[in-house]
């Protein structure tokens, strides 16, 4: 799967503007499921950028396993999702030095979530690079309950915490690592519009 | 000037009034009778004697209410109070402002004894008096910022300067036109002003901010922003938009003087001394369209704007939907006739 090319949005609307290689210096990398397809295109770009790389990959039902492994990675681990990769990563991020590199790439809700956690943990911006592979879900913080609903694919879509209809906002709060759902009937309440799939 | 407060609210039964003489000092935000967005930014240095320009933070009859309301919103929601770590200097910095400008500006209100680093405060309309160690968090019952925003019209925004941004790293915001503190928390001036229609392509926010960026302590600036809310309701907050959204409906011809309110914004703009911090208190004015035909100069003009605001701009401030029942409201009061620049009453 090709990387994502989205429709031109708001200033908070992040962009996933793709890895490229900074040579062989220290890097994390994050992966989940078509992400993979990004880590390999960027060590088929340049090898190199293995070497000191500790590689961890979320499958998310695909098979690109074994490709991964392959690229000989100075670590490589499979973990079955990102609240289980959360320890590893959070380790990782701590233990990472001046001039680590992060290299993340899959979905958006998982990018949203890595990068808020590379901020949190004191990374500079500037050394985290994101391409964004597979589907279009997002991860919709709802602004009436803080619940966060995962892979939301409708606008509207029912908050899966306190069950209000949700329409989908472009404003997106990188802390949250989420886009704002806001009750679509607010003002009428029953008066809903009809659902339709979200566009990249 | 004494000062009355009102015993009022601003939910349920919606007691909120203002005083003939409230009306006369609202700050109309239209100083010609077409809007559109621009850097709107003049210094903050005092104004018309009755103006709630005059101060640096105006005190108004609604002050007790106000907090009143701005109690009962924390309770039911504390995360409309939020500051970052890194964020309780700008809090202490903006508690020290605060303090002693209202003690300076409103001396039978508030009174400030400083012996060097033990404080003493006065606060006669609220009933508090307050004895704590500056910069010693565990000497007050909360937060530097929450203590002192819980005493002070309007909200109030922290602002972080670093990386050539200003972050809104913390804030008191319980009297929001439809944003959310909570999810805008961290960001920067381009983000949390993204949903705004036209005024980044215009190049507005910009220009603004390389202005605040070189902001300099003692010479505050301020600017008016505006929108229009249905009944005097201070938390018209997205987190309870569910709540408030069905009364935008209530509006009909025969009601639409008494319940349509022009909502002003006063923002100043204040560089904080140890932290470089900005902070920027919301200080928000409630008017209802008959209370400002009062002024003619006002009906004419607010007619005039209202009727001509782009689509985008009414849809964003969310009152496109009654528009139109505005304007029919508004015109009976247009006679046609000039009107006068600037915005005070004729
Ligand atoms: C530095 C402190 C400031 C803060 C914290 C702030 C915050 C905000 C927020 C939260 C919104 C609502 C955005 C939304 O829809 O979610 C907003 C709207 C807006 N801001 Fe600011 N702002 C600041 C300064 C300024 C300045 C200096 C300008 C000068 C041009 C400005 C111009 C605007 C405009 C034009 C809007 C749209 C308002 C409307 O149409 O109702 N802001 N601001």
């Amino acid at each position: 799967m090709p990387r994502t090319e989205f429709t031109p949005s708001i200033p908070s609307r992040p962009v996933y503007s793709g890895l490229s290689s900074h040579g062989s210096s220290s890097a994390l990398m994050l992966a989940e499921g078509e992400g993979a397809e990004a880590i390999l295109d960027l060590a088929a770009q340049d090898a190199a950028v293995m070497d000191r790389a500790h590689l961890i990959f979320i499958p998310a039902g695909t098979g690109h396993g074994p490709a991964l492994r392959a690229l000989g990675a100075k670590s490589y681990v499979e973990v079955p999702g990102f609240a289980t990769a959360l320890d590893r990563y959070r380790k990782a991020l701590a233990d990472a030095h001046m001039g680590t590199r992060l290299y993340v790439a899959g979905s958006e809700g998982m990018i949203g979530q890595a990068v808020a956690e590379a901020l949190a943990a004191g990374l500079p911006a500037d050394a985290i690079e994101t391409e964004h592979r597979g589907g279009i879900a997002r991860r919709m913080q709802c602004v009436h309950c803080k619940g966060i609903t995962e892979g939301v694919t409708t606008d509207p879509f029912l908050c899966a915490h306190c069950g209000l209809t949700l329409f989908v906002r472009d404003h997106y709060s990188r802390r949250l690592g989420a886009f704002q759902g806001v009750c679509v009937d607010a003002e009428t309440p029953g008066d809903v519009p009809a659902v339709q799939e979200i566009k990249p | 000037m004494t000062l009355r407060f009102n015993d009022e609210t601003f939910r349920g039964d919606y007691t909120f009034r203002n005083s003939p003489q409230a009306v006369r000092r609202f700050p109309f935000p239209f100083d010609q009778d077409s809007y559109m967005y621009s850097v709107n930014l003049e210094l903050h240095k005092g104004g018309r004697a009755g103006s709630v320009f005059e101060n640096r933070f105006d005190v108004d009859e609604h002050y007790v209410a106000e907090m009143r309301d701005r109690e009962i919103t924390l309770a039911e929601d504390p995360l409309r109070c939020q500051s970052l770590p890194h964020m309780e200097l700008a809090g202490w910095d903006f508690l020290e402002l605060v303090m002693t400008t209202k003690a300076e500006d409103y001396p039978d209100l508030f009174t400030l004894h400083r012996d060097g680093d033990r404080w003493h405060w006065i606060n006669r309309p609220l009933n508090i008096e307050q004895r704590f160690t500056f910069l010693d968090a565990t000497t007050l019952p909360c937060g530097p910022m929450e203590y002192i925003t819980r005493q002070t019209q309007g909200d109030h925004a922290l602002l972080d300067q670093r990386d050539g941004n200003l972050w809104m790293d913390a804030g008191m915001i319980t009297s929001q036109a439809d944003w959310s503190l909570d999810f805008d928390i961290g960001m920067n001036f381009f983000e949390w002003h993204a949903p705004v229609p036209k005024a980044h392509e215009m190049g507005v926010f910009q220009r603004a901010l390389k202005f605040l960026l070189n902001l300099q302590q003692g010479a505050p600036v301020r600017r008016l922003n505006w929108t229009m809310t249905v009944n005097p309701r201070l938390d018209t907050s997205p987190e309870n938009y569910h709540k408030w959204g069905p009364e935008k409906r209530t509006i009909t011809p025969g009601n639409v003087g008494e319940k349509q309110f022009l909502r002003v914004e006063l923002q100043t703009l204040w560089r904080l001394p140890r932290s470089n911090a900005i902070a920027f208190p919301i200080r928000c004015y409630l008017c209802s369209l008959e209370d400002i035909v009062t002024v003619p100069k006002w009906g004419r003009r607010l007619h005039r704007v209202l009727r001509d605001l782009p689509e985008e701009l009414a849809t964003y401030k969310g009152f496109a939907v009654n528009r139109p029942m505005i304007v029919d409201y508004l015109a009976q009061f247009d006679d046609g006739a000039e009107t006068s620049p600037g915005i005070f009453p004729d």
